[in-house]
């Protein structure tokens, strides 16, 4: 058998034309692999993206002060009941800003800097202190610590998102003489040469833009903006602080990529902020007032608490409509519908519903809802009625998927005993399907908490500054709260809306895992 | 008196009324039953008590809620219809907008226990509002108790050992899930009647043909209504998506089914179902900050070397803070789970057998996917791209936040363009009056993208059931 005749597949031509089959097979293989590749690596992107965002707005910074509740600026007679004391903003704030101007006393006299320093301090951030204070009228003329944030821009830029920046621990400095007024000079023998040449790496980089940088030294509580300098000497205008603090040290110096023109933060008020956190009255907390607030106009004091809230409530009557009737409609259509046209056309139609894009819904909402029966704009109860429509689908959709895993023995069974067809539903085949049916309407719930756009459409985007107490309030909700800050101009609401959404993702998250637990632990094979 | 019953909450009490009304009417039902069946033998009972009881309180609950649905639909505007009936002349005259703000604060200053200012006509108005309103109610009250005492009677007389009480409630169950599976009807018809009553309403000031084809829209200003250039927006995102999800998503869907392991498809098919568990708004806030930027960053590189090498004297591209390149790519990735997973599905439907005579005859993997399974499939996959494609047109919240606001036909794909639902949200958020063609033409809007996904929706829904027939 060893001569057979060579098989007409083993001809060189053939050969080659096999290896570009299988070349072909590999490739398609490696297309799909990249198709798989490129999702994930989409997903992973948007997660790390929205995480690394959040993080940041995990924590924020808080500045303490510690003042006497002077009566005279809080409730000054006339208006001292404490309905007063609570909404003396201004006399807390000028308390609270006079203790800034004595920890910097040499601003005091120049109107910008007194200014610039306010700044550190959100007017309406006092406003929970005061009406803490107010229910508790004996503090008044007690010395006392408060805790307030810091303003978002300086919180951002503690946070190093503000700017690029070249920090560099600068040499011994022997002295810092004060020469002029406000003019310091420090010397040190080769103390500013690392300096020197990274501020000539950073000219090689970009050129001459390199002039309009800030580079601030900071010794202590006092820092610089530096002017000139050579290896040995180096001049700057103090900011903060006196001369004497560079005396022997090795200050830090921090070369700031964006001019100060550019940014929303001044030398003067990173100096002041650097001084306070060398003080130890800045520290960076927690920020569960991003749960316990709600929603302002300062990203140092907006919270998401009123947003949860309204989504809770819109949730709760979506529930309420969607799933009774969900399963109800669901037992009609697969237990007791005769196959008939108009049965037909309720299938079709569901179908077709679950298809129909969201916004759809909103407008069927804001016609009929708003505009039809008078319902109020902006509440709760209509945005749940709007996604109690927009889930029904959904639900019935997948309840009707559970009853039809029932096997048909079960209603057999039960029929054969006497029951009648209501009473084999109800108290046979509905128990059975029950999980399967809770797994479809938490689904569907879930798909209902992430929806936006029908919300914009009734109006549930207005500004909500109280906690909705009823379904029948104006409120918002969270994916809505995700818009509205996302469209925001300042920079400090985007971690405040990663924040957010991390926040709404948890709850996803939880929904889903319940449904898999059920899955998991109810899941039964006939 | 009457002014005082104008303050009775409504909600709570026919609640209470109707929880009453049914529990007592149950008691009586069952209670008299259970007399008869309690006596041993004498007489044949078909139903149990208990069914009795549930009969007797349908018949009690049942009329005693329609007359409490139709106060709570129709009761605030009877009143309104009272009082401004009865209002002086000067008041007859009025708009009608004015006489409806007006009679909100009537309202308002009602409910507030008093008015304390010195306006004497508003507060001789609020007053006979709440009387008004405190006659209404006490009637409906009335009405809701008679209805449920001759519902209650006559039910009360059928109770009797042979009345087939437990099949009349069941008929009644029946109705009411019948009724439940109407609504998904109800919905429909409301959509298409209020997306049709708003348009003609539009339709007739605003001609069709100048919507339809019109190219330049200012509909803020109530000015220009040319819809084209939000439907070629549209359309352009739309393409830019699906030129990401159909390759993407269908080669997955192939991987997934013909290649991969069983491990790999059980991880990898829920992560991909991730996808399209994130809601919209995030996706928007993912193109807004990391998406949009990129693509602006990449496209002033490509101005910057195309012109630094003399090919262009101007820049090319447009290179936005807002893009559809932006939002149809990220609304691709958004798709990608809505292509895959039913085409996996629809793949997974082809019978092994077919593949199993492919590479008998000594196909390669990919050779049997391309010529056999995948056109066996294909109506299948036909039905998922355009199910995705609807779901993009459709889609909202990407495109409000990353693709802009401008309507203009630009070829250039780094441009901002403007959508048809961008334009709704635009048009409907904020105050809206639904007497003005602005707030109007948001409906129309939503007429064309309900008839044009519906199109598309129905052409899937009938390929699917069709397919599924063919293998089953």
């Amino acid at each position: 058998m060893t001569d057979a005749a060579p098989a007409p597949f083993r001809n060189e031509k053939a050969l080659k034309r096999l290896k570009k089959r299988r070349a072909a097979d590999m490739r398609f293989k490696f297309y799909g692999m990249s198709a798989i590749a490129f999702a994930l690596a989409a997903l992973s992107l948007l997660i790390i993206s929205i995480l690394s965002q959040a993080m940041s707005a995990a924590t924020y910074h808080i500045v303490r002060y510690d003042v006497v509740l002077d009566p005279a600026v809080i409730a000054p007679p006339g208006k001292d009941k404490p309905a007063d004391v609570a909404r003396n903003i201004d006399g807390f704030y000028d308390l609270l800003r006079d203790n800034l101007l004595q920890t910097f006393p040499d601003v005091q006299g120049n109107r910008l800097e007194t200014r610039q320093l306010g700044d550190l301090l959100t007017r309406l951030a006092v406003l929970p202190v005061a009406k803490s204070v107010a229910a508790n009228p004996t503090q008044i003329g007690q010395e006392m610590t408060i805790k307030v944030p810091l303003n978002d821009d300086l919180d951002l830029y503690l946070k190093g998102a503000v700017s690029p920046e070249a920090r560099l621990k600068l040499g011994a400095v022997e002295q810092g003489i004060e020469t002029t007024p406000g003019r310091v000079t420090l010397s040190g023998a080769n103390a500013f040469k690392g300096l020197q040449s990274l501020i000539a790496a950073q000219r090689a980089e970009v050129g001459d833009a390199v002039d309009a940088r800030s580079i601030l030294v900071t010794a202590g509580k006092s820092t610089g903006r530096v002017v000139s300098m050579s290896a040995d000497a180096l001049e700057m205008d103090l900011l903060t602080g006196s001369a004497s603090d560079f005396n022997a040290a090795r200050p830090l110096a921090r070369v700031i990529a964006l001019p100060e023109s550019q940014r929303n933060v001044s030398d003067d008020q990173i100096a002041w902020t650097l001084a306070l956190k060398d003080m130890g009255r800045i520290s960076r907390v927690p920020h569960f007032s991003l749960l316990t607030h709600t929603d302002s106009t300062y990203p140092e004091l907006a919270g998401a608490l009123a947003a949860i809230v309204g989504s809770l409530l819109t949730m709760l009557v979506t529930a309420f409509i969607a799933i009774p009737v969900g399963i109800f409609a669901s037992v009609y259509l697969e237990e007791f519908a005769p196959r008939n046209r108009l049965t037909e056309i309720i299938e079709v139609n569901i179908n077709n519903l679950a298809a129909v894009p969201s916004i759809v819904f909103g407008l069927l909402g804001a016609a009929v809802f708003l505009g039809f029966f008078g319902l109020p704009r902006s509440a709760p109860l209509v945005g749940g009625l709007v996604l109690a429509l927009l889930t029904l689908p959904t639900i019935i959709i997948a309840s009707r998927a559970a009853l039809k895993s029932v096997p048909p023995s079960i209603r057999a069974a039960a029929l054969g005993v006497g029951a009648s067809k209501m009473q084999s539903v109800f108290h046979h085949v509905l128990p059975v399907a029950g999980p399967g049916i809770f797994t479809g309407a938490i689904l569907g719930m879930a798909r209902a908490l992430g929806e936006t756009a029908p919300l914009l459409l009734i109006g549930m985007v207005a500004f909500v500054a109280d906690v909705p107490t009823g379904p029948t309030d104006e409120s918002t909700a969270l994916p809505v709260l995700v818009y509205s800050w996302a469209t925001h101009a300042e920079r400090a609401w985007e971690p405040m809306t990663a924040a957010v959404i991390v926040i709404l993702l948890m709850f996803l998250i939880t929904m889903n895992g319940i449904v898999v637990f059920l899955r998991r632990r109810f899941e039964r094979r006939w | 008196m009457i002014q005082q019953l104008g303050h009775l909450p409504m909600g709570w009490l026919l609640l209470a009324l109707l929880a009453m009304l049914a529990s007592g009417g149950f008691f009586v039902g069952r209670v008299q039953a259970e007399r008869f069946s309690g006596a041993t033998g004498s007489v044949r009972v078909h139903s149990r008590p208990n069914y009795h009881g549930y009969y007797v309180a349908m018949w009690t609950f049942v009329p005693a809620l329609v007359v409490a649905l139709a106060y709570a639909m129709l009761g605030e505007g009877i009143v309104r219809s009272l009082l401004a009936g009865e209002l002086p002349a000067n008041f007859q005259s009025m708009p009608s907008v004015e006489l409806d703000v007006y009679l909100d604060s009537i309202a308002r200053a009602a409910f507030d226990h008093g008015y304390g200012g010195a306006d004497r006509v508003f507060s001789a108005i609020a007053n006979r509002f709440l009387e008004l309103q405190g006659m209404v109610k006490a009637s409906a009250i009335g009405l809701a108790l008679i209805s449920a005492a001759c519902g209650f009677f006559l039910a009360r007389r059928k109770v009797a050992p042979s009345f087939r009480a437990r099949n009349r409630v069941e008929g009644g169950i029946e109705l009411f899930l019948f009724l439940c599976a109407g609504i998904a009807i109800a919905t429909t018809v409301g959509i298409v009647a209020s997306l049709l009553y708003e348009s003609l309403r539009f339709f007739s000031e605003i001609p069709f043909w100048d919507f339809l084809f019109g190219t330049r829209w200012n509909a803020q200003t109530s000015a220009e209504f040319g819809a084209l250039p939000l439907f070629y927006g549209t359309f352009m995102i739309a393409l830019i998506a699906m030129l990401i999800a159909a390759p993407v998503g269908l080669f997955a869907a192939i991987y997934l089914s013909e290649y991969a392991g069983p491990t790999v498809r059980a991880w990898v098919k829920p992560v991909l179902e991730v996808l399209a568990g994130i809601p919209t708004v995030v996706y928007g806030f993912f193109a807004l900050l990391v998406v949009a930027p990129a693509i602006r960053a990449v496209a002033v590189w490509i101005n910057m070397t195309l012109m630094s090498a003399g090919i262009t004297a101007e820049p090319l591209l447009a290179a936005q803070p807002t893009s559809a390149l932006a939002a149809g790519l990220v609304m691709g990735i958004m798709v990608i789970p809505f292509v895959s997973s039913l085409s996996d599905d629809v793949i997974n439907a082809v019978p092994q057998t077919l593949r199993d005579a492919a590479y008998a005859m000594g196909a390669t993997k990919s050779e049997t996917v391309k010529h056999v399974v995948l056109p066996a499939a294909l109506p299948g996959i036909i039905a998922s791209l355009l199910l995705a494609v609807s779901r993009a047109i459709g889609e909202t919240m990407i495109v409000v936040m990353a693709a802009g606001q401008r309507a203009r036909i630009s070829p250039d794909p780094t441009a901002d363009l403007t959508t048809i639902t961008v334009q709704i949200v635009a048009l409907l958020t904020g105050e809206t009056e639904f007497d003005s063609p602005k707030t109007l033409s948001a409906f129309a809007l939503g007429l064309v993208l309900f008839v044009i996904t519906l199109f598309f929706n129905l052409i899937a829904l009938r390929v699917v059931q069709k397919y599924r027939e063919k293998y089953d």
